[in-house]
């Protein structure tokens, strides 16, 4: 639906490898930066919005950083899917009068070797510490050597690939773009630009997936407040309204025979993000050529091209060559994306950090700042219950 | 060598499943009121919401949907075998299942190559004696 809310803060902890912090106190970190950056106190939060993976919990924040009422608590499913949908859902919530100033955060230690790594979701590698013996989804992956994310996305990508005549090189324009892009961005991890033979050189993870392609494995927290229009035009910052947000249910790829199954004709026609790109666009009365700049949440390069098309930005089996023709690389393609550097880039953050960038470019403030950017797309990962926002300038 | 992970199943649906692999049958739950196949195991038919259903003994033939060819980092059990094929396989019954296929080497992994049931029993590993019948598959024999 429409929504009245606005973005008015974004807060962020340095992007870092082994920071040696917990996740509530990364996620304080970058909370108390959002309220900050939106001349907000931490009191004025009434509502908080995460991944239903987040380990922090809504009453450690409560109790850690001093919010004295909770509203509105709510999660979203999954991960990277969820990284628009918890803006959406803040900004229901706000739209309601159900909260006047909802939180949304993130906040990771993921490290390859994290030092707070005893819970399977905290901390190195969730997929790795499955153990032996298998009392769920995972019984029809990992017995065949199925476990991690990047497996999972290949066999999704190499069908696009076969369907479409997608190649793995496409992914890696689009990861060399990326990389660029988090050259220029001082908070980024990567500083490196890489060329293509570089990404080709980059050892292979799970084929068509490589290295490059792959999001980082770090630490770090994101945090954006969401309060109504009305009240964001009366803080600091300038107002960014969210202009409409849409979800959906969509198989996951925890569950590939759930995936291909449900969808049998995915990649052929498209998966469940086809129908909730026109809600959308139809919703904002705008369509896809008039958007600026678009973060889209990629765990992995190959759910660019896919999102590009599942969303309307060109045809079905376009993605690949619309990111050839540099469609997609700042300052010169028509559609950036990914401006920050992307979770290639910039940081994993399960893709919240993309949210912040989407402000920044709509602020004028970015590092690869797209001239006179007035509305910005973000989605999250397209390989997972998911949903999209589109944020505005305000007139 | 490390264990690699095996089902054990707490879900009547799921240890019939593996179960029925023991006897070298790959068994699909297909609706009573719809015939529709599906995989995993679920409790009702989603195409028509029955809860009834048999377990009809799957022909074993399918085709190749996708495959990747796994490098580290993966799974402990697995870590010897790099580089390794993993596939999806669409059953001509309609539904996926992931798998591998023995004996073919990655560089021949194809989406379309026609497969054959290839049922295979694993070890689990040295510390629980534990083994497990894998529905793995098989390039298929012509004609």
């Amino acid at each position: 639906m429409t929504t009245t809310a606005a973005i008015a803060g974004i807060g962020q902890t340095r992007y870092a490898r082994d920071m040696g912090r917990t996740e509530v106190d990364l996620a304080c970190e970058a909370i108390r930066n959002a309220c900050t950056d939106a001349g907000l106190a931490v009191a004025d939060i009434d509502g908080i919005v995460s991944y239903h993976i987040e380990q922090v919990a809504e009453v450690e924040l409560m109790t850690t950083l001093g919010i004295p009422e909770l509203r509105y608590m709510a999660r979203t499913p999954s991960g990277g899917g969820g990284a628009a949908s918890l803006v959406g859902l803040a900004a229901l919530a706000v739209t309601s009068g159900t909260a006047a100033c909802v939180v949304v955060f993130r906040a990771r230690n993921r490290s390859k070797q994290a030092s707070y790594g005893a819970d399977p979701n905290q901390g190195g590698r969730p997929w790795a510490k499955g153990g032996t013996r298998l009392r769920d989804s995972r019984q029809w992956h990992h017995p065949f050597g199925v476990a991690s994310p990047a497996q999972e996305m290949a066999l999704i990508a190499r069908r696009h690939m076969h369907v479409y005549g997608t190649r793995a090189e496409h992914f890696g324009m689009q990861a060399v773009a990326q990389r660029f892009h988090a050259s220029r961005n001082p908070d980024a991890i990567m500083r490196e630009p890489v060329t293509l033979d570089d990404w080709a050189a980059s050892r292979p993870i799970a084929e068509p997936i490589r290295l490059f392609d792959c999001s980082l494995e770090n630490d770090g927290a994101t945090a954006v407040l969401v309060t109504s229009l009305e009240r964001a035009r009366d803080l600091p910052r300038p107002a960014i309204p969210v202009l409409a947000q849409v979800q959906y249910g969509a198989p996951i790829h925890m569950d590939l025979a759930g995936f291909f199954a449900t969808t049998p004709a995915y990649g052929e026609r498209g998966g469940g993000a086809v129908a909730a790109g026109r809600r959308l666009f139809g919703l904002a009365g705008v369509i896809p050529a008039d958007v600026d700049v678009a973060l889209i949440v990629e765990p992995f390069t190959m759910a660019v091209p896919l999102a590009l098309e599942q969303y309307g930005f060109c045809a079905m089996g376009e993605g690949g060559p619309f990111i050839e023709s540099g469609a997609t690389r700042w300052p010169d393609g028509a559609l950036p994306v990914n401006t920050h550097g992307g979770s290639n880039g910039e940081a994993f953050v399960h893709g919240v950090n993309h949210l912040p960038e989407a402000v920044r470019q709509l602020r004028g403030t970015a590092a690869n700042q797209v001239a006179g950017a007035e509305l910005a797309f973000v989605c999250g990962a397209i390989s997972d219950p998911s949903g999209a926002v589109l944020l505005g300038v305000d007139r | 060598m490390t264990a690699i992970p095996i089902p054990d199943p707490t879900d009547d649906a799921e240890a019939f499943f593996w179960n029925a692999l023991r006897d070298g049958e790959l068994r699909i739950q297909q609706c009573a009121a719809c015939h529709t196949y599906r995989h995993p195991p679920r409790p009702t038919c989603a195409q028509c919401g029955s809860d009834e259903f048999s377990w009809t003994r799957a022909a074993g033939t399918g085709e190749v949907w996708s495959y990747t060819i796994v490098h580290p980092p993966t799974l402990a059990g697995f870590a010897d075998r790099v580089p390794y094929g993993a596939v999806v396989v669409r059953l001509d019954e309609g539904v996926f299942l992931v798998s591998n296929v023995v004996d073919c080497p990655v560089d021949e992994l194809a989406v379309g190559t026609r497969v054959e049931l290839a049922p295979t029993r694993v070890a689990a590993g040295p510390e629980t004696g534990d083994d497990v019948v894998l529905p793995l598959f098989r390039r298929a024999r012509p004609g």
